[in-house]
């Protein structure tokens, strides 16, 4: 372990306080994170792993969500307490994101040209040629004649290809961390395996830390360092990622990897969670 | 397009010749001391002593009918004579265009742009207390009916505080500034509220879609993204909107230009339902209709021009 | 109509309108979302204010057994006022002196119009006049936008396209043009502003109910209650209607303050309600040449004004806060 993690979020406490009642969507939660490593939260939809991601930047609308405690520590500078200025050149500058829908995520009336450009004079003014910049950066995610493609509208492109321009738009600005939330969760299964393909390769270009959130142990196998399971808006597990496949310790995360369907087993149905059981586990 | 059309034919004539006895007309025209001669003349000269639908008497074309008459003559723009003054009703269109043009355009173009620019600011510092002040005083403004406008208006700018002539209209340089600037402040104020309400509604609509979060995690500022991003997405609602207050443009305010002596064609309505002139009338809601069949396509062109999702065909 | 019928009328007519707000309030769909209301203040003081006005409009609806100068029954609002004298024309607020006659006068509290009648009283049933042509216009069109709505919904094809064409053709005759052609034809009056609203007001409340029901007959239940075999006429009342009900009640609120300032707008215009009758939209009329007398004569299209704009205003305050309460999300 080094000395400084390049992300430290300590004990970082959420609330949504609403006129129909407080939820704690995040609780206590604790995790480190070192340069070019990648940590995948798993978690189902409702645990607070999303939530946890939009934190890393104070993406979430406040009101409702508000900050009860903790620190997010990007090299040592808390994000939660900075100016508005210094935290709009970290969005997109160090942490850059990738969200689950590409097809709404990206703004249907701008070219993608215009949406890749914008990223890039916002946190790189000293490139010249933006045109050539975001060719190249099309390049890189394996969208092919890119200079065809400039001018097209999201809607013009498959969405496996949207979700290359957003992978694109991310990487555009060489922030040090990646957060993709759910980035296959939308797509067909063929175009799932490329794309976590294609993150793979990126990954060893650029040397950027990701942050991969999914509810799907089966991408997290050999794509991520370590594993951080979250339950009810806690952590409940956290390890690296040989050592939770093989042993899981919490009853939730033997549920979650045993709902992975194995090839060539014959598994008669699909598994579903019981969480009365992992309650009743946790209680006693 | 066309059997809407129609549909507005067979609407307006069952309510000017089905639900209307042609006596009262005349009546109304002629005046109470009109001999029954004179009545029955005038009767005759209009047509409404035809049958309704059908000639069935023989001798007579099937389609010699006040109805077919009456559609044939509004499909070829042919709009007859005014009840009262026997003017061609086609005429005091083109006369009353302009003037109604001069105060309506400035205050579309002005009243739109400052709607978009507080709504958005409204937007800007939602859920404040700002915002919630904001949003009550759009309900009181449109909970004013425009003619207190107008009345206040000219009272307090024109006669109480003389800044502005109370009354008249020219076209010759500094007198369009000088006459108009009064009725075109009154008109945008007018529709100020319920505007910005509106688009107030579409803006935050717009800002929970997902490119809105992408644009925050790119390290846009709120003011970039909602000038950007929200209100480029906003505006394909706001078009909608916008584009069906075409016929009001031509056909000018009902309430403000007679209050301000402007001979446009809100003038020339308002006259007509003074005097009943049902000819003028008439002509005026057809125009209507057809200006705002025109708006509906102009608002289809808006959106393939700023959607490009929508391709013409 | 005699006094007894119309006291019997008025009485029965608030009756069922309590009974009918009281199943709802108590329904168990609505519990929510009225909770929600509960805590909204701005909902609360718009409903407060709405009601007094209710009760100050029933009151000249009301007539008691005694009788006013003309020999028509006085209504309780005129019992109310029957020891604030007639005046021969204007006069000021608190003021005491008659402008024509240099008398001394009783007070009036909002002063008189030109005719010697307290503006008060006349503002006071200008609020009833609004109030009657809101309740019947809403009578005309409540129904024809509900039932047209929810059938072109429910059974689509070839009567959807047909209500889609009604809808459209009407809506493309610029409404208040629409609006004085039939006012002109029909004729001044009560009944005749009440129809001619009624009848060019139900496209927005028809397109509303359209667009619901198709996404409700789309929902599962729908199909559920379809596959076992409930009749159509059952689906709409026991699943539809309750769903698409609030829909209707806020559309009511909002649409009640469209038809008191049409009202006042035809009125002003001159071809809403006949001479003599009491309306806001005349009293502002009225005014165009009162405030260019010397002394300026405001206080008559103040109070017009001021009562219009506060029921409009409590009207709009309470129909938002009841969409916020059904629909948290909502802008």
């Amino acid at each position: 372990m080094s000395s400084s993690p390049l992300l430290s979020v300590k004990n970082l406490s959420i609330r949504f306080e609403t006129d129909e009642g407080n939820v704690d969507a995040v609780k206590n939660v604790s995790f480190d994170l070192q340069a070019g490593e990648t940590l995948a939260i798993v978690g189902e939809s409702g645990s607070g792993k999303s939530v946890t991601s939009l934190a890393l930047t104070r993406l979430l609308p406040e009101p409702p969500a508000k900050y009860v405690s903790g620190t997010i520590l990007l090299k040592d500078q808390d994000v939660l307490t900075m100016a508005p200025s210094n935290l709009r050149k970290i969005r997109g500058g160090e942490i850059a994101y990738i969200f689950q829908e590409p097809s709404t995520s990206l703004n249907p009336v701008f070219t993608i040209r215009n949406q890749i450009a914008e990223a890039i004079r916002l946190h790189r003014p000293e490139v010249k040629d933006i045109d050539a910049e975001v060719i190249s950066t099309l390049n890189a995610v394996g969208i092919v004649n890119p200079e065809q493609r400039l001018h097209d509208y999201p809607h013009q492109l498959s969405g496996g290809m949207q979700q290359r321009v957003m992978i694109a738009m991310a990487l555009s600005c060489h922030p040090q961390i990646l957060v993709a939330d759910e980035p296959t969760t939308a797509l067909d299964v063929t175009i799932q395996a490329q794309i976590m393909e294609e993150l793979r390769q990126l990954r060893q270009k650029f040397g950027t830390a990701i942050i991969l959130i999914t509810h799907n142990f089966g991408i997290v196998k050999g794509f991520a360092d370590r594993v951080a399971v979250m339950y009810r808006g806690q952590i409940v597990e956290h390890g690296p990622t040989e050592q939770i496949l093989q042993s899981p310790q919490h009853p939730y995360t033997k549920a979650l990897i045993a709902c992975i369907p194995k090839m060539g087993t014959k598994q008669r149905r699909l598994l579903t969670i019981d969480h009365d059981e992992i309650d009743k586990a946790l209680a006693g | 397009m066309i059997p809407i059309i129609l549909g507005v034919m067979v609407i307006t004539f069952v309510l000017f010749y089905m639900l209307q006895k042609p006596e009262t007309m005349a009546r109304h025209i002629l005046g109470p001391k009109a001999s029954p001669q004179a009545v029955e003349n005038w009767i005759k000269l209009r047509g409404y002593d035809k049958p309704v639908f059908i000639n069935t008497q023989t001798g007579h074309h099937w389609y010699d009918s006040q109805f077919c008459t009456y559609i044939v003559s509004l499909a070829t723009f042919n709009l007859g004579v005014s009840d009262t003054t026997g003017q061609p009703v086609i005429d005091r269109f083109k006369e009353g265009a302009i003037p109604s043009l001069t105060i309506t355009v400035p205050a579309f173009f002005l009243g739109l742009a400052l709607a978009l620019s507080i709504s958005l600011f409204f937007v800007y510092v939602r859920e404040t207390s700002i915002d919630f002040a904001g949003t009550i005083f759009a309900v009181a403004l449109m909970s004013i009916p425009v003619m207190v406008y107008v009345i206040f208006g000219q009272w307090l700018l024109a006669v109480h505080f003389k800044y502005f002539p109370a009354y008249g209209f020219s076209l010759d340089g500094a007198g369009i500034v000088r006459f108009l600037a009064l009725p075109v402040m009154i008109l945008i104020f007018g529709g100020l509220g319920s505007d910005i309400r509106m688009y107030r509604a579409i803006f935050l609509e717009e800002i929970r879609n997902d490119y809105v979060r992408t644009a925050y995690a790119k390290g846009l500022s709120s003011g970039a993204v909602l000038l950007c991003h929200v209100l480029k997405n906003g505006m394909i609602n706001i078009i909608t909107l916008t584009v069906s207050a075409l016929p009001m443009l031509i056909l000018g305010s009902l309430v403000l230009e007679t209050f301000f002596g402007i001979p446009g064609l809100g003038n020339m309505a308002l006259d007509a339902i003074h005097t009943s002139d049902f000819a003028v009338i008439r002509a005026t809601t057809y125009i209507g209709t057809l200006l705002y069949l025109f708006g509906l396509l102009l608002t289809d062109l808006c959106y393939a021009w700023v959607d490009p999702r929508i391709k013409l065909q | 109509m005699t006094p007894l019928t119309q006291n019997i009328l008025v009485f029965a007519f608030i009756g069922i309108f309590i009974l009918i707000v009281t199943l709802f309030v108590r329904s168990p769909r609505w519990a929510r979302p009225l909770s929600r209301f509960s805590r909204s203040y701005s909902g609360w003081i718009a409903l407060t204010i709405v009601v007094i006005y209710l009760v100050i409009a029933t009151s000249n609806l009301i007539l008691t057994p005694w009788a006013q100068a003309d020999g028509r029954p006085m209504s309780l609002l005129d019992l109310a006022f029957k020891n604030v004298p007639k005046e021969t024309s204007y006069s000021a607020p608190f003021t005491k002196i008659d402008f024509k006659n240099r008398k001394l006068l009783s007070v009036h509290i909002l002063g008189t119009d030109a005719l010697g009648k307290d503006v008060l009283q006349q503002t006071m049933k200008g609020a009833s006049t609004a109030l009657l042509i809101g309740t019947l216009t809403s009578l005309i069109y409540i129904p024809i936008g509900v039932i047209l709505g929810i059938s072109a919904g429910y059974y689509k094809r070839y009567l959807d396209d047909i209500v889609q064409y009604l809808y459209s053709t009407v809506a493309s005759i610029p409404g208040i043009l629409l609006l004085v052609a039939i006012m002109i034809v029909l004729g001044k009056g009560i009944p005749q502003i009440s129809f001619a609203l009624g009848i060019t007001g139900w496209i927005g409340l028809c397109r509303l109910l359209r667009g619901e029901t198709l996404r409700q007959t789309e929902r599962q239940y729908c199909e559920a209650a379809r596959a076992l075999g409930e009749r159509d006429s059952s689906i709409i009342f026991r699943h539809i209607l309750p769903n698409v009900m609030h829909l209707v009640m806020i559309n009511f609120v909002l649409g009640f303050s469209g038809i008191i300032l049409a009202e006042a707008i035809l009125s002003y215009i001159g071809v809403g309600v006949p001479i003599g009758t009491a309306s806001w939209g005349a009293m502002i009329d009225a005014a165009r040449m009162e405030l260019s007398r010397e002394p300026k004569v405001w206080w008559n299209i103040l109070s017009a004004t001021g009562a219009l704009f506060i029921l409009v205003l409590s009207l709009n305050l309470l129909g938002d806060a009841l969409r916020k309460a059904f629909d948290p999300k909502a802008p």
